[in-house]
């Protein structure tokens, strides 16, 4: 069963083939049997899980049920769930419980899909490679030596090594599409605005954003057709009619502009990323789209900037977590001070204070302009470069990540290095646009990401586009050695 | 040496809305601890602020009424600092593009001239919560109840030249608030606070002398002692040759002092920038011309009306339009009585409101409605009672003995008004006193007042004064 995809499991339920508690305790059976090598799951809700699929049972049973009814899925450890923990992979947080549910997962227990657990991510979603989580690193399902990539590593592992039909993900740099990258699966950014971050812990607000992880395209069109929508809670959620992502996935290529952006394709690109992205170009020519080079001449200054804006933004949103009302608290403290430092110090990983520390120095008085105001006039800038690109083109194609998944450790002491693995998707978050990451072959075994980047709302199209690739290919279908 | 004192005030104002500005919970005050506090209150991860429209139409009535611009488009910033009662460490408050620009408010010196006060600017922000340090041995409380509770930062020009101008700014832009319906402006309860920036310098220099911040000056009493203690202080500093040194100072009502809080070494830097969560805040022409519908008459204005409508000085009419209520209660004394206005206004200004003062009453409390009073007033002018007997039957009204009507008749009280009558009484009086008829037939002028004494003695004060003197007169030729 865990391997069909969404669309096929939601059909067999349809048809009455499997019900949502035999599914739901297939996937619950195969994470006990196999998640303890893989670590991607931080909090396991069995028994909510079945009850949520008994109910979709019988709603189904009533002719209730809606496209996802009985298909499980998995939360990121980011997002709020009420009465179940939510860590956000940190320390300081570990006890913590939500009285409330985010936005995002009230969408899915409306629609009554089965939530299996919460998966293991990057502490506060600061990482590429999921080593800075509190609950220990999650192993690539293809090559457990190696990461698989982050912050949404946990989702991405369990997606990969089927433990579950879906997971959200949060995506403020790539956290969605890198690890979906590494891990040979698909994943959507959406625009900002398209999800609500109601109840999604904030790492960076301005370029946070939520989206589904999944085998397929189609997959992550149904998802993002649950996930997303206007949500009065979140002010920066926009108000825009709802959409059917699937709308647009069976539309033929003919004539799709496709944009090749120069800057993604120079140094520092590894040769194997680059060969098996060279042939999905061929692919996507035979199916007849039209392929061009296009320039983002400032993509360079993408991940300068963005380490300006996010650490900033997340000195500010990590406040709150003070040791006063509520998540880790250090023994005995012995004055105020000594409650806010220990308790911070102790309850915080290093590269989550790492960025407080960068963020606190760009907002401080004497280097609020040169750091802060200079970099968000350069996100105008590449905003204002993707703006020109798709007055030419449709789409823009390029790699995900400039390597398949690393070892662990590897870039640990290197956080520039480890910074620069998000080269390719940094920029579009500072713009603000839809991306999304499906797999596009193999480099000496490893999954290699292709990346897609859409304008403005234009998630169907992009989906589309990607699942054209994927009607041709069966790169989404293969499944890691020892998870079959 | 004669020095010149420079003051500028900052006030908070809690703007009267049900819910706060970023959450839905209530901003009624007086809650048990913490139960007012959602989880936006609290800063628990995750939740997002939303803007109350509410809010944002108080801060542009209030920007329409001290005819200030007011922005088409504001920012929302952080200004982060860590302390136990700001939840999300940080506040978000408006920094550098506020909703309210330059205005002006017009205030009264006590010689009778007007000076305009300049106001720099006003803008929206959420209040903190509360630190309670009595009551916890060794600990501190931390009540969320006030976190996110709206608040109006109006900032004032440095144009005050004395703690005394700065009471009568401050007192008028208490009226102002309350007249706008957009603060209750409880001193007490805090809903109306008050910083002043206070600085001297030698008359007749322009630079501006170094300025101290002095805070928690609650009440309108303690804004001029704690100014006026300041200005000595710096004076003092000045003329024995120091520096005043920039710095946050607190004013302590039980010593009458101000004392150092922080240097500006120690200040905070709030880092702040722009709130990621929050749009920048659009205001249309469509929403500032629905605002200005809903503008009620503004002190200034009702005081004009006051002195050409119903002829008042411009002291009993600045006295009856002090606030929204006292107006509104004047109106109607006048309305009632039929319109005698100056009647109305010297029994508002003087019975009733010593009444309440004693009662330590608001106008709206008071036990004698207008309409009651005016009743009362008319009896006044139909010369069914005099004006001294008015005051007895004003306390009995006071005391809830009933109407005026029914308080004459009930004690009796009806003015003698039958000539007849009184001229009975007057020769009844002459003939009791032959020998004081005398004194004032051979020139004793002064008798005359004992004569309309012993008249009034004899009616218990109900005969007509003016009748009384005019029959007095012709008889005692």
């Amino acid at each position: 069963m865990h391997e069909k995809t969404i669309a096929e499991l939601s059909a067999a339920l349809a048809k009455g083939e499997c019900s949502s508690v035999e599914l739901t305790e297939h996937f619950l059976k195969r994470i006990e049997a196999l998640d303890g090598g893989l670590n991607s799951f931080v909090t396991v809700t069995a028994e909510q899980a079945l009850a949520q699929a008994k109910a979709a049972d019988d709603r189904r049973a009533r002719g209730e049920a809606g496209a996802l009814t009985g298909v499980p899925m998995a939360q990121k450890d980011i997002f709020c769930t009420d009465g179940v923990r939510t860590t956000c992979g940190s320390k300081m947080l570990d006890n913590f419980i939500a009285p409330y549910d985010a936005t995002v997962v009230e969408r899915f227990k409306a629609e009554g899909c089965p939530m299996l657990g919460k998966t293991n991510m990057d502490e506060f979603a600061m990482g590429s490679s999921n080593e800075t989580s509190f609950h220990g690193p999650v192993k690539n399902p293809w090559d457990t030596a190696r990461v698989p990539g982050g912050s949404s590593g946990g989702s991405a592992a369990a997606v990969a090594a089927r433990l579950t039909p879906s997971a959200t993900g949060t995506d403020t740099g790539g956290s969605i599409r890198q690890p979906a990258a590494l891990c040979g699966i698909t994943g959507l950014k959406p625009t900002y605005g398209r999800v609500s971050r109601w109840g999604m812990i904030a790492f960076a607000s301005s370029l946070d954003q939520g989206g589904p992880m999944a085998a397929t395209a189609e997959d992550c069109a149904l998802l993002a057709n649950v996930m997303s929508g206007f949500d009065p809670r979140d002010s920066t959620s926009i108000e825009r009619p709802a959409e059917d992502f699937t709308a647009r996935l069976n539309e033929p290529l003919k004539g799709l502009r496709i944009g090749l952006p120069r800057e993604f394709f120079g140094e520092g690109l590894d040769a194997g990323v680059a060969k098996a992205v060279d042939e999905t170009i061929e692919q996507y020519k035979q199916l007849g789209a039209e392929v061009k080079e296009v320039g983002l001449p400032n993509s360079g200054l993408s991940v300068p900037a963005y380490y300006v804006v996010a650490p900033a933004e997340c000195s500010s949103n990590l406040a709150r977590f003070d040791g006063v009302r509520y998540g880790y608290r250090c023994e005995n403290p012995k004055d105020l001070m000594d409650l806010y430092t220990r308790s911070r110090g102790e309850g915080f990983g290093a590269e989550v204070k790492r960025r407080i520390m960068v963020g606190t120095y760009a907002l401080s008085a004497g280097y609020f302009d040169a750091y802060y105001l200079k970099a968000q006039k350069i996100r105008r800038l590449i905003a204002d470069d993707f703006a020109r690109a798709f007055e030419e083109v449709d789409v823009i194609l390029g790699p995900t990540s400039p390597s398949t998944a690393f070892k662990l450790g590897e870039k640990t002491d290197d956080p520039v290095t480890m910074y620069l693995s998000d080269i390719y998707t940094i920029a579009v978050n500072l713009a603000g646009l839809p991306g999304m990451s499906i797999p596009a072959g193999f480099s000496d075994g490893l999954p290699v990401g292709l990346q897609l980047i859409g304008n403005y709302f234009d998630e169907a199209r992009l989906l589309g586009v990607a699942h054209q690739y994927q009607s041709v290919t069966d790169w989404h279908r293969r499944i890691p050695k020892g998870f079959e | 040496m004669e020095w010149e004192t420079v003051i500028g005030l900052e006030v908070h104002a809690q703007l009267a809305t049900k819910s706060k500005i970023f959450s839905g919970a209530s901003t009624a005050y007086g809650a048990a601890p913490n139960t007012q506090a959602c989880a936006i209150d609290l800063g628990l991860p995750g939740v997002l602020p939303v803007l109350n429209r509410e809010a944002v139409r108080m801060a542009v009535k209030f920007g329409l009424a001290i005819g200030a611009e007011i922005s088409p488009r504001s920012v929302f910033a952080r200004k982060n600092y860590f302390y136990p009662d700001l939840p999300k460490g940080y506040q978000i408050s408006q920094y550098e593009l506020p909703v309210v620009g330059l205005g002006k408010l017009e205030i009264e010196l006590e010689d009778g001239e007007t000076k305009t006060i300049g106001i720099t600017r006003a803008h929206l922000e959420e209040d903190a919560g509360k630190s309670l340090h009595e009551d916890f041995h060794g600990m501190s409380g931390i009540d969320l109840n006030r976190a996110g509770t709206p608040l109006l930062e109006i900032v004032s020009e440095p144009d005050m030249r004395s703690a005394r101008e700065a009471v009568a700014y401050l007192k008028k832009l208490h009226a102002l608030v309350r007249y706008l319906e957009i603060c209750d402006g409880n001193m007490q309860e805090g809903s109306f606070r008050c910083d002043a920036n206070v600085s001297v310098r030698r008359k007749g220099t322009e630079k501006f002398g170094t300025r101290a911040e002095i805070k928690n000056i609650n009440s309108f009493r303690f804004v001029e002692r704690a100014i006026n203690y300041e200005v000595e202080r710096q004076i003092d500093i000045l003329e024995g040759g120091g520096a005043v040194v920039q710095e946050t100072r607190l004013y302590d009502p039980d010593k009458g002092e101000t004392r150092s809080m922080r240097s500006k070494e120690e200040a905070n830097d709030y880092r702040y920038f722009p709130d990621p969560d929050l749009l920048p805040l659009e205001i249309d022409a469509g929403f500032i011309e629905g605002v200005r519908g809903t503008l009620p008459e503004l002190p200034d204005e009702k005081k004009h009306r006051f002195m050409t409508h119903y002829g008042l000085s411009a002291y009993d009419a600045g006295v009856l339009t002090a606030s929204r209520e006292m107006g509104d209660y004047y109106e109607a004394v006048v309305k009632a009585c039929g319109g005698h206005a100056k009647l109305a206004a010297n029994w508002v200004m003087g019975e009733l409101s010593a009444a309440l003062n004693k009662d330590n009453r608001e106008i709206t409390e008071s036990p004698v409605s207008a309409a009651a009073l005016g009743q009362m007033l008319e009896r006044i002018e139909d010369n069914t009672i005099s004006g001294k007997i008015a005051k007895d039957v004003f306390e009995a009204m006071w005391n809830g003995e009933g109407s005026a009507d029914a308080v004459i008749e009930k004690k009796g009280l009806k003015q003698i008004t039958d000539t007849g009558a009184i001229e009975a009484i007057i020769d009844k009086v002459m003939a009791d006193n032959p020998g004081q008829l005398e004194q004032y037939r051979t020139g004793k002028d002064k008798l005359f007042g004992f004569f309309v004494g012993q008249v009034m003695k004899a009616t218990g004060g109900k005969a007509n004064p003016g009748q009384v003197n005019d029959l007095l007169k012709r008889k005692l030729q």
